[in-house]
């Protein structure tokens, strides 16, 4: 069976390597400061008490006043799972997060996929484009503030001036 | 002699016959090598993810069942699994042990597509595929039996299953499982020593275990290349902890590791389905007090189901309404293709289609 890691012993132990990274905890997820995400995601993978080799999920949330990407790791030697989650982008500015790919390479297309349907950009990523849209798409459409063209009102102004 | 050749760009996909799906690929050729190769995703995106977020938890199971189309009951699993997980339902046993046997059946007709299309990408069309096709008709018409469809099931509801097994399904379940460990053996005589397959297999399209721990390779892909990694076995969801199997391991990791691992995976399906069918009891397939409109608090949970293809989880979200707040998918399609170019580079244009069939991905689960 594989062991979830606890949030509290999580942060402590995230704690013990990178202080100063953790910005939060529950009794499941961590939450780390986007800007120290790296330092933690190298500790997290190459230290012998997590070893950390997998990463399971890339999800990006849109909770209107902030976004959050979730970050979920499994460790194939040690057998054991955590929740790592870093907010972003408050205040609905562009959010903005380190790329993780130069530690796990199967970032790569997750990333891309965040980027694209909610607009998160990876700092760092090597190939930095839409995945599942066209380039010019207009918006991200995971976001909760997405119109579609079918919803969109037209501006009765606008519309006249044209 | 050698023939002076130049580069060549050209373009494959997305309507070509041996894609498996709308998959495109920009891919340049030196002669009869591949020298880049850049896949180009979307053509069968449909926004699944956007559309959960407006439907009722039970309406969602519908847009799972269109991600890899040829495992929906893996794929109802995966999201049954993430909302009883958010709502903290207890499944009945009769449902749990109903869905473990459809998802074993729905993995060996996703195998039987795999093994059978890997001689139709080598160029020897027919015979092992229309034997491998017959095998998945006979498991589509159980799944018939069980809920009225074939393909895109809807199998599965928060607590267990929608609907009981009708009379008429064991006996024919047990026609099935007589029959189907001699159709495979057949497929292993056909595939497995085959002259073909051995002289275009093997040693094509080798990726180390640790590039793929790393790049989060997972499902029989990762398994060929000798790490054992099983959520069946690791992180046993369902009752399976309570049914013994063995996880067919292979080290070469090359083209034919993945299909032998495949063929090896169906036979312990069928053991693990003959296990269920001696543990199941009467009872109620779905919990009683288990509404039809779920309404789970909000927080957000991850579940993970092993299937045919991967890992395939779903992350949700909810904020206490009826419909999930954020629906993210953990499509092992996607992710398993993150190699795809270092697989390919290097490699002969004629195992091109080989090798990326031997990923076994499915557009729909791809795209979403």
């Amino acid at each position: 069976m594989t062991v979830a890691w606890r949030g509290d012993q999580f942060a402590a132990a995230v704690e013990t390597f990178a202080p100063g990274s953790v910005a939060g905890h529950n009794d499941s997820d961590t939450w780390v400061y986007p800007s120290s995400l790296a330092e933690v995601a190298m500790g997290l993978r190459d230290r012998p008490e997590f070893r950390f080799d997998l990463l399971s999920s890339i999800s990006a949330v849109d909770y209107i006043d902030h976004y959050e990407v979730v970050y979920h790791l499994t460790s194939l030697p040690r057998n054991m799972k955590a929740v790592l989650k870093v907010r972003c982008g408050e205040g609905r500015e562009e959010p903005t997060l380190p790329s993780v790919t130069g530690v796990w390479r199967g970032a790569e297309l997750q990333e891309r996929e965040a980027w694209d349907l909610m607009g998160i950009r990876f700092e760092g990523h090597p190939n930095h484009k839409r995945i599942m849209l066209w380039e010019g798409f207009p918006g991200h459409p995971l976001r909760k503030d997405f119109v579609t063209y079918s919803q969109s009102v037209i501006d009765p102004e606008q519309a006249a001036a044209e | 002699m050698t023939l002076k050749t130049e580069p060549i760009t050209i373009n494959i996909g997305p309507q070509h016959p041996s894609t498996h799906g709308v998959f495109r690929m920009r891919v340049t050729f030196d002669g009869e090598t591949v020298v880049d190769l850049e896949p180009i995703f979307g053509y069968l995106h449909r926004g699944s993810e956007k559309l959960a977020e407006e439907r009722t938890y039970t309406q969602v199971v519908t847009l799972t069942d269109r991600m890899d189309y040829v495992a929906s009951m893996t794929n109802n699993q995966g999201y049954i699994l993430a909302v009883e997980k958010l709502t903290g339902i207890e499944p009945s046993p009769r449902g749990v042990w109903l869905r473990m046997i459809a998802a074993e059946l729905q993995r060996i007709a996703s195998h039987l597509v795999a093994v059978g299309f890997l001689i139709q990408d080598l160029g020897a069309w027919g015979t092992p595929l229309i034997y491998a096709m017959r095998e998945r008709e006979k498991i589509l018409d159980l799944f018939e039996m069980l809920c009225g469809a074939r393909i895109t099931n809807s199998y599965l509801r928060p607590g267990g299953v929608f609907m009981d097994a009708p009379d008429e399904f064991w006996p024919a379940l047990d026609i099935l499982l007589a029959d189907l460990p001699q159709r495979i053996d057949e497929l292993d005589q056909l595939l497995t020593n085959n002259e073909i397959i051995v002289a275009r297999t093997i040693n094509v399209a080798v990726v180390e275990p640790e590039a793929m721990v790393n790049a989060s390779i997972t499902g029989p892909m990762l398994r060929a290349g000798g790490v054992d990694w099983d959520l069946r076995h690791r992180d046993p969801y369902d009752y399976y902890d309570q049914v013994e199997f063995e996880r067919p391991l292979h080290t070469a990791s090359d083209n034919n590791a993945r299909y032998w691992v495949r063929l090896q995976e169906m036979r312990e399906s069928i053991k693990i389905v003959k296990q269920c069918i001696e543990r199941i009891e009467p009872g109620p397939v779905r919990p009683p007090e288990v509404p039809f409109l779920v309404r789970p608090p909000a927080g957000d949970g991850y579940a993970a189901v092993e299937a045919p293809k991967g890992e395939l989880g779903f992350y949700l979200v909810s904020d206490g309404g009826i419909a999930p707040y954020r629906c993210h998918v953990r499509a092992p399609s996607l992710i398993n293709l993150t190699l795809l170019r270092e697989m390919l580079v290097g490699g002969m244009v004629a195992d091109m289609f080989v090798s990326f069939g031997s990923i076994d991905i499915n557009m729909g689960e791809v795209d979403r």
